[in-house]
């Protein structure tokens, strides 16, 4: 996913110290004593609110042999604290007419409510409560750990696309823990314990390792001073938190994964790659990359679908997907289906043909242009929803990403040139890409991965 | 938008509905308008009532075939043409199809507001309906039908339309000999049967008056056939409740779907059924099913159930995903649950408990222009008045113990439910 600002503004010059700092798209914000980031998103079309906070590490700071870990506590954080035992937290905000949900990720765990205006106090309340005061016991662990291996079954073990992935994923990064899956790999999810998911807490749910976004109908003075009273007096941890992340080695091989399996409905092969991610890349190199994935994957325009669907008519469909939200060095990804009696060998040369030749060719500059346009616009259409505005500035903060540097990204895209594309297409290497192929199982030659 | 979230003990909250704007044009259109300048954008939804139901005997896919091909070409655009018209202003534009009507979101930035207008034009006045656009939207509707096959949400819910719907339009599902059958003439047809002016309904917010809207109507959709024709559909009658139809599926967990004759949206205790139904298995984290089957037994990730209104029948019913073995421990506790709701209803705390939620969660409903958007149509399409979005919440405060008790035996029954699993369940 890519962090999409809202607005393209200038940014007021920082001041230093724990003053609030506005911006002029209204937006403040400021860092607590205790190392809590605050952000007040004002937005009075609607009397509502949506709180969230934001822990900044994810499964990627999962520790070995504890894959999963981040999310299971994330499940755990619902089982209640000292003061409000399990499911207070959820029957109060549904009593309030609020909504409640949490995601994991890579790299940061997010817990939000949207809710009317009126109860942000009790959010704040509740939040800030089981950010220290989580209580679990071996019971509610263990019926949890079988909720979280039924959510494995429902969302991957019961489909070879999403086997293929994580094999992708796993394959592509060998050493650095984007490898393994956010949800985990199923012998560790079974090994966890209470201990795990307190020791994980212990080290990561502290207020400096935190971020309170507020978006809605609030006064940003008001709701600072609101947090401050409910996450003002939580002790800073001290020390923070160590994230030990081996890099990924430069990937000197050409690695093929193929999965047969009788579920499949159309052959699919797909393409993944290393490349720099807005948390770690040299400015402009992941706008690149943002563009790269509109001009080579997007439906009906793509030069991928132009040549693959439309002129050589071997795939029914193509996509482009580039990870551009991580810390560390992310994916991106190409992806084709065939048609009936394609075999995945002609789809793979199609598209390493097209990615050569834009290499050498560059993209038509109209192309450049509306790719362009859509990736600006959507920073725009992104403030017509709460939930969104929160994700696009709580996801890049959390990777890393500074106010200005948010706030920038507009122009970050429309300065791209000719010359960086190209070069976000050299990235694009295919000896050393990790590619995969979805296989039917009962097809004959044309299907088979063998060239 | 200054709809108030507070309760209806407290003084009484600005009316939402006198912000809609009705907009009628000389050609006999009308769309509901809610105007919000605070943003340069502006979302419209609009939808012709009459879907996957008019599809005529033996042509079951061709309304889908049409409204995948309205934004891959019109006039002087093909569709490579026409997409990147769009993407020179931002624009989106996309089509949709229902069982019940075929449905079309619009969003602009103001800066190409005019665009967008013409564009849409174009799209519903002259699409082109190219051969190879036809043929490529065949190819995927293919692909789709192939995946469905071994999708388990997919198997589940073809077995039980057939089982609950038989013969009647509801119960069909694709297959790949008629699709390829479909041809363009086909296409032409339904397009002209479906898509006119007095089956249209449509529902715009943000950043444009009345005025300008009005304007922009007649050039957008005067082009389109006064009168649609609809062929008649008759009530759908379910049947199969109490029958079991497994289908083997290799997958390591079970999707299980269940369902019964529901309560109809003009039915006097819908609003009852609603509460009862958020008890029972509608609300997140806080129903019975949730607590039962998640909570306590770990049985699954999500459960929930709902009562549903479609234009020719309800239907109550629910799904659940679990692991093959515990299929039959699931369905027992599910079976456990339905019998308590039915046969003692729900406890007062409850029903306050859900009251609230419903009511105060009402507003989160309209928190983007494009969710507003969508709403106001739909409301529109199922021929509510517009006086409800100012009366739904005290409706659901009204709901009494005594309507609460009457619901939700008529919505349970016995609770003897249909249904259709797809996996390998075991300890049925």
């Amino acid at each position: 996913m890519k962090p999409e600002p809202p607005f393209e503004l200038a940014p007021i010059a920082t001041g230093a110290g724990a003053s609030a700092e506005a911006r002029s798209n209204g937006i403040v914000h400021t860092t607590l004593e205790n190392g809590l980031g605050v952000l007040i998103i004002p937005d009075h079309r609607a009397p509502v609110v949506t709180h969230m906070v934001w822990y900044k590490n994810g499964s990627a700071d999962d520790p070995v042999g504890k894959s999963g870990i981040a999310h299971f506590l994330e499940h755990l954080m619902f089982k209640g604290t000292r003061k409000h035992p399990a499911g207070t937290f959820m029957t109060t905000i549904a009593e309030l007419g609020g909504q409640q949900n949490a995601f994991t990720s890579n790299d940061f765990t997010a817990y939000f409510q949207q809710i009317a205006a009126e109860h942000l106090a009790t959010c704040m309340e509740y939040e800030a409560d089981r950010m220290k005061n989580l209580v679990l016991t071996e019971e509610m662990v263990s019926s949890e750990r079988k909720v979280v291996l039924e959510e494995r079954l429902m969302r991957t073990e019961s489909k070879p696309g999403q086997i293929l992935g994580e094999a992708l994923q796993a394959a592509l990064f060998t050493t650095h823990p984007y490898g393994k899956p956010v949800i985990g790999w199923q012998e560790d999810i079974r090994g966890l314990v209470r201990d795990d998911a307190l020791d994980y807490y212990r080290r990561f749910y502290t207020p400096e390792n935190a971020l309170l976004v507020v978006a809605g109908d609030v006064e940003p003075a008001a709701a600072i001073d609101l947090a401050k009273r409910y996450y003002g007096k939580l002790q800073r941890r001290g020390v923070p938190p160590v994230r030990r992340r081996p890099d990924e080695p430069k990937p000197t091989t050409q690695r093929q994964l193929s999965l047969v399996d009788a579920k499949v409905g159309q052959p699919q092969f797909l393409r993944t790659h290393l490349v720099p991610s807005y948390g770690n890349a040299g400015p402009g190199e992941a706008e690149a990359f943002s563009l790269l994935a509109l001009l080579l994957g997007r439906a009906q325009t793509g030069v991928l679908y132009r040549r693959l669907v439309v002129k050589e008519d071997i795939a029914s469909s193509v996509g482009a997907n580039y990870v551009g939200t991580a810390r560390d060095r992310s994916r991106f990804a190409l992806s084709a289906s065939a048609k009936p009696g394609i075999g995945l060998e002609r789809l793979d040369a199609a598209i390493e043909a097209v990615i050569q030749e834009h290499s050498a060719n560059g993209f038509d500059r109209a192309d450049i242009e509306r790719a362009k346009k859509r990736l600006i616009a959507s920073a725009l259409y992104a403030r017509d929803s709460q939930l969104s505005l929160s994700q696009w500035y709580g996801r890049s903060i959390c990777i890393g990403m500074t106010f200005e540097a948010i706030d920038a990204w507009p122009e970050r895209v429309a300065s791209v040139s000719s010359e960086d594309l190209r070069r976000a297409l050299h990235g694009l290497d295919r000896s050393t890409c990790v590619s995969g192929r979805l296989l039917q199982s009962d097809t004959g030659g044309a299907a088979s991965a063998a060239a | 938008m200054p709809y108030s979230t507070r309760l209806l003990a407290e003084p009484r909250p600005a009316s939402f509905a006198a912000q809609i704007q009705r907009v009628r044009t000389d050609c006999g259109l009308e769309a509901w308008l809610i105007e919000d300048h605070s943003m340069p954008l502006l979302s419209m939804a609009f939808a012709f009532k009459g879907g996957v139901t008019q599809d005529p005997e033996g042509k079951h896919g061709v309304s889908a075939m049409l409204a995948g091909l309205l934004d891959k070409g019109a006039d002087e655009y093909d569709g490579a043409a026409f997409q990147q018209a769009l993407d020179d202003e931002a624009i989106e534009l996309s089509f949709g199809i229902s069982g019940e009507s075929l449905p079309g979101q619009l969003r602009t930035l103001s800066s190409g507001r005019r665009r967008a207008f013409d564009l849409l034009a174009s799209a519903l006045r002259a699409p082109r309906f190219d051969p190879d656009a036809l043929e490529r939207q065949r190819d995927r509707a293919a692909a789709r039908m192939q995946q469905a096959l071994h999708d388990p949400g997919k198997v589940a819910a073809r077995a039980f339309r057939s089982a609950c719907y038989g013969v009647h339009p509801y119960g069909r599902s694709a297959d790949p000999q008629t699709l390829a059958t479909i041809s363009r003439d086909d296409i032409v047809a339904i397009r002209g049967r479906i898509m006119a002016r007095d089956n249209l309904k449509i529902a715009c917010v943000g950043a444009i008056n009345a005025s300008e809207l009005r304007d922009e109507l007649d050039r957008v959709f005067g082009s389109l056939p006064a009168a649609a024709q609809l062929a008649e559909i008759p009530p759908a009658a379910i049947g199969g409740v109490g029958t079991r139809h497994v289908v083997q599926l290799d997958v390591p967990q079970s999707l299980i779907l269940f369902g019964r004759q529901g309560i109809g949206r003009d039915d006097a205790d819908f609003d009852a059924a609603t509460v009862v139904n958020h008890c029972l298995g509608g609300g997140s984290f806080t129903s019975r099913l949730f607590r039962e089957v998640r909570e306590k037994r770990g049985l699954c990730y999500g459960i929930s159930t709902q009562n549903s209104d479609r234009d020719h029948g309800s239907m109550f019913g629910g799904m659940t995903s679990t692991s093959n073995e515990r299929a039959g421990e699931a369905l027992g506790v599910i079976n456990e649950q339905l019998r308590l709701m039915s046969g003692e209803g729900i406890g007062a705390l409850e029903l306050e408990k859900a009251k609230q939620f419903l009511i105060g969660s009402y507003a989160l409903r309209f928190d983007t222009s494009g969710k507003i958007a969508g709403l106001l149509c739909k409301l529109q399409l199922n021929g509510t008045d517009v006086t409800r979005l100012d009366t739904r919440n005290a409706s659901i405060a009204a709901v009494s113990a005594e309507a609460a008790a009457r619901a939700a035996p008529r919505l349970i029954g016995d609770g003897k439910m249909l249904v259709a699993i797809a996996g390998k369940p075991a300890g049925l």
